[in-house]
């Protein structure tokens, strides 16, 4: 009991800092989703049967399921280098690893619109090569975002897999090997199944992470790839609508917060299965 | 079911090396078909690298690895065959019981009847029964151990290699699992190199004791030769209590050594090697006399403790030249006037003590 009393004294700042700063302005929002502009579950019925605001969470889902598959994919690769390769390629994978953590968001995505746009490297040097004739419509589209938030993402599934692999013991890969087994057969039937855990792991905070995304989709998709996060944001600044942006907002809230009590679950530890 | 054809090992001359450090260093060795032999030494000592060199998951510095006299060093373990149970078992977490010992035989294209069969017959065999469902994580360690066991065995290997395969279970367990594997052993008929860092498991299982201390094989015989006739110090200590008499004029005629311990003369037979300037003697040898015997080898010493183990009560003496003398005494033979402090004699047999 004065564990707790004293942990909350020194944890009191930060618990009141997090009240003032998301707390507070998201009971706001709840109180606007049910009184803007009559009180009522008015906006909630509305974002739920606007077709172009399912529109948008569908796309949002489809993008997100698609960018968690690819990063956790492209992730699981990433881990493999840095965790069983040698001196080298480790060296160079953690350098790939956190170096973007030091490049903004925003920097990243205007990096992604000068490779990927009309006159970008990718469209001008398949035109030299005089493999197209017309520019690949490779950004402002689903593709774009889903390219520049795959890069975005990656880093962040590597760790939970990568510590998943660390965790494996060499010596049952020893006994696989002593059986006879070839590596494809212990990648496949041994390596990949203990590592699952991790695969999963990362796949939910992929996924809870990619559902909020803003300026990557923003900027990539060009206004006509619109995520959840995007359309909060037009029905708040450009056509003020801030009962129905407050609703999708609180409705975002819920999913990410189901996401999350999955995560935890799976992330806890003597609960695993 | 074919008996499995049980291997002779021969290691000759094995040198490992870590970079600049020397793990195993001229290891010589031979295993006989369907010998029961354990790799004995402390922690650190090289039994670990010597059976992955064995298992030939790490290739030798220098040296060969023989199978039934054909040169094996450069074949990688898979195309051995050897069953190995690893330290910490080494399951498949993910796999039941069953899986686990089905998979070495899934590796080896078994027909799916036959598989079914022989992991029925091998959890059978190792006291799983009703188990085969589980998940490891389920299972006690003895049980777990008895896992590796089945599907270490599964492929009637020529050459089972254990490595330390007690060392997590508590004692009664431990006891049990010996047993066990004796039996194993007997039923089977295969060849079993068995790691152990202790001294009283490696004495009860093995036909053969190998001591290994420093990369160094110390020696390699039978349980009562390595036991009785140590081949060196390292080898007398390591393998249970022994008192070490530092001993003055020591010299060999005809195979017994002559020498005085404070004074008092004392014989022993002795090899080749000669009489040296320490005899030991183990403590379960000496013989407990209140007065001065009438002959053989007796030397004064006075009680400094007793400690009370049960079935046998040890007496801890001093001469009094302040050398350490350990001997153990039946506690229904222990009389009643040792005490702290009383003067008593301790005599041994000739051939009971040896030079060091
Ligand atoms: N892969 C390795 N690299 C470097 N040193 C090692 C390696 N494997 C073992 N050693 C060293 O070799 C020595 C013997 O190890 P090991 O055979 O595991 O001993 P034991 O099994 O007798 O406890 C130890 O000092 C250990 O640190
Ligand atoms: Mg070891």
């Amino acid at each position: 009991m004065r564990q707790i009393t004293r942990s909350l004294v020194l944890l009191g700042p930060l618990l009141i800092l997090l009240a003032l700063a998301y707390i507070l302005p998201f009971l706001g929002i709840l109180r606007w989703s049910v009184t803007l502009p009559e009180p009522g579950l008015g906006q909630y019925r509305a974002a739920l049967s606007d077709p172009l605001i399912l529109s948008v969470f569908w796309r949002t889902l489809r993008i997100c399921a698609v960018v968690t598959v690819l990063s956790v994919s492209a992730g699981y690769a990433v881990a493999l280098l840095w965790v069983w390769g040698g001196p080298v390629a480790r060296l160079l994978t953690e350098l790939c690893i956190f170096i973007p953590f030091w490049i903004s968001v925003l920097t990243r995505a205007f990096g992604w619109l000068s490779i990927l746009s009309n006159r970008g490297l990718v469209n001008s040097w398949l035109e030299g090569a005089g493999l197209i004739a017309e520019p690949l419509a490779l950004v402002r589209n689903e593709f774009g975002v889903i390219v520049g938030m795959t890069h975005f993402l990656i880093p962040f599934a590597v760790f939970p897999i990568a510590s998943a692999m660390r965790s494996v013991d060499e010596r049952v890969l020893m006994a696989a090997r002593g059986m006879g087994a070839g590596r494809a057969r212990i990648f496949w039937q041994v390596f990949l199944p203990m590592t699952l855990p991790g695969v999963l792991g990362a796949a939910l905070l992929v996924f809870v992470f990619s559902i909020g995304f803003f300026v990557t989709p923003a900027i990539l998709g060009g206004g006509r790839s619109v995520m959840v996060a995007e359309l909060i944001y037009l029905r708040i600044f450009q056509s003020p609508d801030w009962g129905l942006a407050a609703a999708v907002s609180v409705i975002l809230m819920i999913a990410i917060a189901g996401f999350l009590a999955l995560l935890l679950r799976k992330m806890t530890p003597g609960d695993a299965r | 079911m074919p008996t499995p054809q049980a291997a002779e090992l021969t290691a000759r001359s094995i040198r490992k090396e870590f970079g600049e450090f020397v793990a195993l260093d001229d290891v010589s060795l031979t295993i006989g078909r369907g010998a029961f032999v354990t790799l004995l030494g402390p922690s650190g000592s090289g039994k670990t690298t010597f059976l992955m060199v064995l298992a030939g998951f790490l290739p030798p510095t220098a040296g060969e690895v023989h199978q039934d006299g054909r040169d094996i060093t450069a074949l990688p373990p898979e195309a051995r065959g050897f069953g190995m149970v690893f330290q910490g078992y080494a399951l498949f977490p993910h796999m039941t019981v069953a899986e686990n010992i089905a998979f070495p035989l899934k590796v080896s294209r078994r027909s799916g009847a036959e598989i079914r069969r022989r992991v029925a017959e091998m959890i059978e065999m190792v006291g799983l029964s009703g188990h085969g469902h589980k998940r490891p994580a389920a299972l006690s360690g003895g049980q777990q151990q008895r896992v590796a066991l089945a599907r270490a065995l599964a492929c009637e290997p020529a050459v089972l290699l254990l490595d330390e395969p007690f060392s997590a279970l508590d004692k009664n367990l431990r006891g049990q699992m010996q047993d066990e594997v004796r039996r194993l052993h007997r039923e089977i008929g295969t060849t079993f190199v068995f790691v152990t860092h202790d001294q009283s498991e490696a004495l009860a299982l093995s036909s053969t004791v190998a001591i290994f201390d420093h990369g160094r094989l110390q020696q390699a015989g039978g349980p009562q030769e390595v036991y009785e006739r140590p081949a060196n110090r390292f080898v007398a200590e390591f393998l249970g209590d022994i008192n070490i008499l530092p001993i003055s004029g020591a010299e060999a005629q005809g195979g017994v050594g002559h020498g005085r311990f404070e004074g008092r003369a004392i014989r022993a037979s002795c090899g080749a090697a000669g009489a040296t300037a320490a005899l030991a003697v183990r403590p379960e040898h000496m013989r407990l006399e209140l007065g001065e015997p009438a002959g053989g080898n007796a030397i004064p010493l006075s009680v400094t403790d007793l400690t009370y183990m049960g079935a046998e009560t040890r007496l801890h003496l001093v001469s009094g030249g302040g050398t350490p003398v350990i001997l153990s005494v039946p506690t229904a033979a222990m009389p009643a006037a040792v005490t702290p402090g009383a003067a008593v004699w301790a005599a041994w047999a000739e051939d009971r003590g040896f030079f060091l």
